[in-house]
């Protein structure tokens, strides 16, 4: 049984996604850093990349496979999260507080509001 | 619902995440691979590898039947324990699977891959015609790997006086039979260790025991690791009916003497060699972070393109390393295609870690 932090919305690809003043947050799931396994390498966006809603928008790679992350909204990049390609693992140690990237949305509450609140995420993934 | 082995509850007892390999549902990790691996290489671990086949050679004419099977010559086992290393090739000179064989009272034991088991019979049995043999797979066994530099003395204390003797006597590639457990110093990581094979009602309690004194059990995501580290083939990424041992680092394996020995392949092989062998396995190291993948494209300036068989993260290095088929002559450096962008790498001697050290 994976965590599920009621205030985050979740894309079906298991993202998440956070309003921080004017940004949205991007990050995965609990349920998703578990499937993946130990990760040892994240491929981050660039920042000012432009974005549509669920667009692949970087890479998470475990000593398993690669897994390409998707953005749950539209906008521009504006912050990634360097610290995790010293430390990948803190995506295993603390899902919800290592963020991946920070957009700039376009269209927040409308993305937003298409995403799955968690109890549709754990619906959607079977818990 | 894939093939279970002996242990299939105790696995999800203790908390086993499942992966289908080849067709049996395995234990990937039991929480973290990359712990597991470490976990190996310092203290020890044991497996379930009891998806692994074990076949019993016997019959007046099993050795002269087995020196036309298999490239490598069983008439080099001098005495009753010693092991060899094989490939069974076809006509081709491809690879149909790769082996342990030991030289036992009985005969021969052969303990072959997972995936391949029932090929592997299909194929013996076709090529039995003509020879006093009979072939007894025994699926009633299972198969316990202890592996890493404490295996055999925590293990010799955990068991019967007389099977710590044989455990603290056994010389690396050597098994014998203890009552009914068959005994090996053998393994697929790279450290010292053991390979038990025992009846499967046995298996469970035996498994415990060693869980019971803090020998961590360890999934197949971590022999992969370990075995990649190790520069160890796995049959379907380095090898397979497509590639004759010769490009595969098992030219070692091959004996060539006497040269009057018929063994399946021979032709194709000394054909290849006449012509020139076109490519290896080499090691590649990436320097920048990232991680190495199978099928991914190879490229070396003005010799070539290959190709990477095996590639992860190696949790020892703590970087990327990969195994690659790429052309003979070779290099020391070259580039590997990742989504799109190539990044530079080392081309190194496959082997990266032996007995807990980095040899890269």
């Amino acid at each position: 049984m994976s965590t599920i932090p009621a205030e985050l919305r979740f894309a079906e690809s298991h993202e998440w996604a956070k309003q921080e003043g004017d940004l949205i947050v991007v990050g995965i799931s609990d349920h998703a850093q578990e499937a993946l396994g130990d990760v040892v390498f994240v491929e981050l966006p660039e920042i000012g990349k432009v974005f549509v809603a669920g667009d692949a928008a970087g890479v998470v790679e475990s000593v398993k496979a690669a897994s390409d992350i998707y953005s749950p909204v539209a906008g521009e990049v504006v912050e990634v999260n360097e610290s995790l390609g010293e430390t990948p693992e803190e995506l295993n140690n603390s899902p919800y507080s290592s963020w991946i990237f920070k957009v700039k949305p376009s269209n927040a509450d409308g993305d937003l509001a298409k995403l799955l609140d968690a109890d549709a995420y754990k619906a959607a993934i079977g818990e | 619902m894939g093939q279970r082995t002996p242990l299939f509850d105790l696995h999800l007892a203790l908390g086993a995440k499942l992966v289908d390999f080849g067709g049996w549902d395995m234990p990937l990790h039991y929480g973290s691979q990359v712990e597991e691996h470490h976990q190996v290489r310092r203290d020890c671990g044991i497996f379930d590898v009891s998806h692994m086949h074990v076949i019993d050679v016997s019959g007046s004419q099993a050795k002269p039947w087995l020196q036309h099977l298999l490239a490598n010559d069983v008439g080099r086992l001098q005495h009753t324990g010693r092991a060899l290393y094989s490939a069974m090739l076809d006509t081709q000179g491809g690879i149909v699977d790769d082996m342990i064989v030991y030289l036992t009272e009985q005969g021969y034991r052969l303990v072959v891959n997972a995936a391949t088991g029932a090929k592997d019979l299909a194929w013996m049995n076709a090529h039995l015609s003509g020879f006093d043999v009979h072939l007894t797979h025994r699926a009633e066994l299972a198969m316990l790997a202890i592996q890493g530099p404490h295996a055999r003395q925590k293990i010799g204390e955990l068991v019967t006086q007389a099977r710590a003797e044989l455990i603290h006597t056994l010389r690396p590639f050597e098994g014998q039979q203890e009552g009914d457990w068959f005994i090996a110093r053998t393994g697929y990581t790279g450290e010292d260790g053991l390979e038990i094979i025992l009846p499967a009602e046995q298996a469970c309690s035996f498994f415990n025991d060693m869980v019971g004194a803090g020998i961590s059990p360890i999934g197949l995501g971590a022999r992969d690791t370990l075995r990649l580290e190790a520069g160890m083939n796995l049959y379907g990424q380095e090898i397979d009916e497509q590639v004759s041992p010769l490009i595969s680092n098992m030219g070692w394996t091959v004996a060539w003497k006497p040269e009057d020995r018929d063994f399946i392949g021979r032709a194709a092989l000394e054909a290849e060699r006449t012509k020139g062998i076109a490519s290896k396995l080499v090691g590649l190291v990436l320097e920048e972070r990232g991680v190495l993948r199978a099928h991914q494209v190879v490229r070396i300036a003005e010799v070539g393109e290959g190709e990477i068989t095996s590639g992860s993260f190696s949790p020892t290095l703590s970087k990327s390393i990969a195994l690659a088929r790429v052309p003979m002559a070779t290099a020391d450096r070259a580039e590997v295609e990742i989504r799109g962008k190539w990044y530079p790498v080392r081309v190194v001697q496959p082997t990266f870690v032996r007995h807990g050290k980095a040899l890269i």
